[in-house]
């Protein structure tokens, strides 16, 4: 927080180029705003890149898909929507001034983002064990479908490039978790000394906005990759 | 600060919606619906639940209309990327060239 005028205007964290805490807050959100414009974006060329090889390769997509641990990624899901919830709470206490609130939510986040990460390793490994990560990413494990149980039409090839864009979405996203737990432990590190209240909480905001559009991807990659050929399968 | 604070309850009521649209999805996703309506009702709940998120999660409801141009901006350039690119792929073929 380099230059402040702590004399003027009152608050300690008001930068001097604002004119007062409001539009410093006002222009804080709208920058993440703009910044999650070029998320959307990103994440869009991926969501478009499934979309073409989905629409080209149905049965090979719903044969590979239904190889995925549904109870392991709805697990998942509720997870991190749980810890969107947690994120939303830190916020409001720390907007209406309950510390001790705005800290346990703020570790519950941690916590729960921790737990995400922990069950998308156990998967990730599961696809290592079953010789799905694909290409030759794993040299001693080539990738080979024979374990995929093949819907009628599925070419072993098409399900290769199902796991290329399930290893790049749930990568990126996952990257992307790594990035807001570090985030979130900063902003706690700072809560914890009692830095956010509700004269100054945009840090605290920005921080939920960054992490609620990562729980944002995962609620449409949910259901495209894990549920996509369940009804398929009898 | 004139900012809009969200009362507790609401927060609820969303995380307890979102709770219901993930149980909506995975059971949907277990039916055998007719015709593409599998992808369609998948889309659609994840579209609702994505809306509540942003809307009471991440404040825009009470956001400036700064923020909701720049949010629409996003969704708008997205079209763009998913219409001119399977205005190409949707029509491959439609037309024999010699």
């Amino acid at each position: 927080m380099g230059h402040e005028h702590p004399a003027e205007h009152g608050h300690a964290a008001l930068q001097h180029h604002f004119e007062n805490m409001e539009q410093q807050r006002e222009a804080s959100t709208l920058g993440m705003w703009v910044f999650l414009v070029t998320e959307i974006m990103f994440f869009g060329g991926m969501f478009l890149a499934y979309t073409l090889y989905r629409s080209k390769y149905p049965e090979a997509f719903a044969s590979a898909s239904n190889h995925l641990d549904l109870k392991l990624g709805a697990i998942n899901t509720v997870v991190l929507i749980l810890s969107s919830f947690t994120m939303a709470m830190a916020v409001y206490s720390t907007q209406i001034g309950k510390r001790r609130n705005q800290i346990i939510s703020l570790a519950l986040t941690l916590l729960l983002g921790a737990t995400f990460l922990g069950i998308k390793a156990v998967e990730y490994h599961q696809k290592y064990e079953d010789h799905l990560i694909p290409g030759r990413v794993v040299p001693s494990r080539p990738f080979d479908a024979s374990g995929v149980h093949l819907l009628p039409g599925a070419n072993p090839h098409n399900v290769e490039m199902f796991y290329w864009i399930y290893f790049a979405m749930t990568g990126m996203h996952a990257v992307h978790m790594i990035i807001g737990i570090g985030i979130i432990s900063i902003i706690l590190f700072w809560a914890i000394r009692g830095k956010y209240g509700p004269e100054y909480h945009n840090p605290v905001e920005v921080s939920g906005l960054y992490w609620h559009f990562v729980d944002i991807v995962w609620i449409f990659l949910f259901p495209l990759l894990y549920l996509l050929g369940r009804h398929l399968e009898h | 600060m004139s900012e809009h604070i969200v009362p507790v309850r609401v927060y609820l009521m969303i995380f307890l919606a979102l709770m219901v649209g993930t149980a909506l999805t995975i059971w949907a996703g277990l039916q055998d619906f007719p015709g593409p309506l599998n992808v369609v009702i998948a889309l659609t709940i994840a579209v609702i639940k994505a809306t509540l998120v942003v809307l009471y999660f991440m404040h825009v409801r009470y956001s400036s209309r700064l923020i909701w141009v720049i949010f629409a901006s996003a969704l708008f350039w997205m079209g763009i990327l998913f219409a001119l690119t399977f205005s190409d792929y949707w029509t491959r073929g439609w037309f024999q060239v010699h």
